[in-house]
């Protein structure tokens, strides 16, 4: 199985072909022959929750390409213009040029709407894949050593998603927009001692300001961007450095990787994937309406806005808002607003434990081995257990952060539901961490993995610093 | 899972739907142009480019897990970690290296002040991003006498609102987008039965009650004024604040009640302010 293509590839060619001058041209002057035969060989194990972390690269090429055709029509500025484009119900209204060149896109612009909208779903895609991504690392235990360099980066990128998400849809300054300024603008204000500094350096001067907008937009087109670029980049270095995990199979062990080769199958299947994700963008984009700012309106600080929802990817701190109780600290006469608990110290805190959990997890299973071969979610019921509840607990924010559409869904008043789900937010992780903790256990009892005990099989090598040994994470160099 | 030589006996006719699969995207992207060129609008940009690309996907993607190489290979790892003596020789390279500097520690302890001293100055030009808050964030645009003034810009009267009904209404003459975004005010006429429900009859005139339109928690409008329960919510939180009791906040996350703006009428019958709220308006912030 496998040896003919090997031997294949391996057959000597004495004609001269297109690729071995290239190679030659290229090998004379960058001596990059051996480490791209490599490149070509290298095996990548299949699974179908390997996709997820292809799946963020692959928006985010997407992105980038709508992106930067959105960027040529685009005016990211507060002045005030009157309308005159051919969306009737604007017509003559006063509006920022931000707004109103939107709007241009959207209307005027040929296919510009297209690539709004994909642009827009690109961004939920991207976020999810990321979500989805760190899930698979952590219910597998991917993140453990010597991959937590990874899972470091990663959790930067999800951070960063985040922002440019933000800052990508504040900048159309439309009535929804504004109101999540508006909403960031008393965030950033509610942290102690810097908060009003650093508010007023943000915007500029006292809210709304005039130059959110073009700040945003540098953060959100190159700032932001070019460290998503840089981290990616270093992310798949470190993952072609460490080479893929996979799960425990018939031949894949701590010392191998089973799989496809680069060249030609997981380079066509990975390629197959771009083209996939970019028709499924494509299709959202043409056929599901998303953002559409015309029927907002331009922000003007005066307006309210009923049924207010973020994106998807903030729903959780809208939730967090939403359901925190009244009440505010003072401590020695410094008032901490009660915005700051569920808006700065709830995400502070989230993602401080997210980076950390390699560390904590290493210093709960005193765990300190490297690891190739991957959990299965069953294997570890505790871990298992702690991230469906903790998955439950943000899926509860996120639901509350549309309590007032679901009130009136379910014929309910806005007060029951936020008290209902006050008590959810608390209880139901509890109960779901359990009762997955309890369903692995059995699983594994019914289904106990091939090998003596999972956790038993810590330490392929011992430590080098303990032992004076060279640091193998395999022993067999083949 | 089959072999290779099962795979070459069907591989005839593979190759014809990837084949398919190609013309379909060459057609699609055609359509594309087409499309883009004809001004069909999204939907047909957006269908024949999703056909151009998800043929694309089939055809690769049905290529590359049948024709192509499908079988599993084992590829060893190599070790991560290098020699002991290698890593020896990275500590004991970098420490030759910072003994020569120490040796001249003066020296090093200059470059690495003045590293932290360009570093430092470098974070001065941040200051010109905007000025400090001076007493915008505790102060807003009404003064003693100020006429309220609707979106239209005309005065009011207390007799111009229908009892039971809210009206934002902004100082006269503020036209800065900032100012009128903090000074921005719901005036309420309570009607007369609600004259004695209130706990301070002293703020109202005229049965008209004012109150700052900045919810106290996030910032928002307070935009929905309920009349049959002198009620104001807002959309963006659920805060609720009970009209006839000070404006406190009765649900929701808002902690504190939205301030009151102290109302009298001019000698022209026109409602004025006696005076800014009665504290900083809007959201809290460590100082106020």
């Amino acid at each position: 199985m496998g040896h003919r293509s090997d031997e294949e590839l391996r057959r000597p060619r004495r004609r001269r072909t297109l690729s071995g001058r290239l190679v030659r041209g290229i090998d004379d002057r960058l001596g990059a022959a051996s480490f791209t035969s490599k490149v070509l060989g290298k095996v990548f194990p299949d699974h179908f929750s390997f996709l997820f972390g292809e799946v963020v690269l692959y928006s985010f090429i997407v992105l980038v390409l709508t992106g930067v055709y959105l960027s040529l029509f685009f005016d990211p500025s507060s002045h005030k213009v009157l309308y005159h484009g051919s969306y009737v119900p604007l017509q003559g209204q006063s509006m920022s040029a931000a707004y109103a060149s939107a709007v241009d896109l959207s209307f005027d612009v040929r296919a510009g709407l297209l690539f709004r909208q994909v642009h827009h779903w690109a961004a939920l895609v991207f976020m999810a894949a990321i979500v989805a991504h760190v899930a698979r690392l952590f219910f597998t235990g991917a993140f453990r050593k010597p991959r937590d360099l990874n899972w470091y980066l990663g959790s930067t990128l999800l951070l960063l998603g985040l922002a440019n998400g933000f800052a990508g849809y504040s900048l159309l300054d439309d009535l929804l927009s504004g109101t999540g300024l508006r909403i960031m603008w008393s965030v950033i204000l509610s942290i102690p001692f810097i908060g009003p500094s650093l508010a007023f350096f943000a915007f500029g001067g006292a809210f709304p300001g005039e130059h959110i907008i073009s700040r945003l937009f540098i953060v959100h087109v190159l700032i932001v961007p070019a460290a998503i670029a840089a981290i990616i980049g270093a992310h798949l270095a470190i993952v072609w450095r460490q080479k893929h995990t996979q799960f425990r199979g018939p031949r894949a062990t701590e010392e191998n990787v089973v799989g496809s080769r680069l060249w030609p199958a997981y380079a066509a299947r990975s390629i197959a994937l771009l083209f996939g994700v970019a028709t499924v963008l494509v299709l959202l984009g043409a056929f599901i309406q998303i953002n559409p700012i015309w029927l907002y309106g331009p922000y003007d600080p005066t307006a309210a806005t009923t049924a207010a929802q973020p994106d998807w990817y903030m729903g959780w701190m809208e939730g967090a808002l939403r359901l925190m109780p009244p009440g505010h600290a003072v401590i020695f006469g410094v008032t901490i607003p009660n915005l700051f608990f569920p808006a700065v110290l709830l995400p502070g805190v989230s993602f401080v434990l997210l980076y950390a959990w390699p560390v904590i997890e290493r210093r709960i299973t005193r765990d300190r081995g490297a690891h190739n071969l991957l959990d299965r979610p069953r294997d570890r019921p505790w871990r298992t257990g702690l991230g469906a509840g903790v998955f439950t607990f943000y899926t509860v924010l996120f639901v509350a952060g549309g309590n007032d559409v679901l009130a009136s869904e379910l014929g309910l008043s806005v007060n029951a539901m936020v008290i209902a789900l006050r008590v959810i937010l608390i209880v139901l992780p509890v109960l779901v961490g359990l009762g997955v903790m309890k369903w692995c256990r059995d699983l594994r009892r019914a289904d106990p993995p091939p090998e003596p005990e999972t956790h038993a099989r810590v330490e392929p090598e011992p430590e080098p610093e303990e032992t004076g040994t060279p640091a193998t994470v395999g022993n067999d160099t083949g | 899972m089959s072999t290779d030589r099962d795979r070459t006996q069907s591989s005839s006719s593979i190759e014809y739907f990837v084949a398919g699969c190609f013309g379909a995207a060459l057609a699609g992207a055609a359509g594309c142009a087409a499309s883009y060129w004809m001004d069909l609008g999204i939907r047909y940009e957006g269908l024949s480019a999703a056909v151009a690309l998800g043929a694309l996907t089939l055809g690769l993607g049905v290529w590359a897990n049948t024709t192509l190489e499908r079988v599993d290979v084992v590829q060893e790892r190599e070790p991560l970690g290098s020699t002991r003596e290698e890593r020896r020789d990275v500590v004991e390279g970098f420490e030759r290296g910072e003994r020569r500097i120490q040796r001249r520690r003066l020296l090093a302890g200059l470059a690495g002040s003045s590293l932290v001293a360009a570093a430092l100055a470098a974070l001065f030009p941040l200051r010109s991003l905007g000025p400090r808050p001076d007493h915008e964030l505790s102060r807003t645009a009404w003064r003693r006498g100020t006429r309220l003034v609707g979106d239209d810009g005309k005065p009011i009267r207390p007799e111009d609102l229908e009892v039971g009904t809210a009206l934002t209404v902004y100082p006269e003459g503020v036209t800065d987008p900032a100012q009128r975004a903090a000074a921005q005010t719901v005036l309420i006429d309570l009607g007369a039965a609600a004259s004695a429900a209130s706990s301070r009859p002293d703020w109202t005139v005229d049965h008209c009650i004012a109150f700052s339109r900045v919810c106290t928690h996030a910032g928002c409008p307070v935009g929905v004024y309920q009349p049959e329960r002198r009620q104001l919510m807002c959309p963006c939180h659920q805060s609720l604040f009970d009209v006839t009791d000070g404006a406190k906040p009765i649900f929701g996350p808002a902690s504190r009640p939205l301030p009151h703006l102290p109302l009298a009428v001019d000698d022209d019958g026109n409602l004025v302010a006696r005076g800014d709220f009665s504290e900083p308006v809007g959201p809290g912030f460590w100082n106020r």
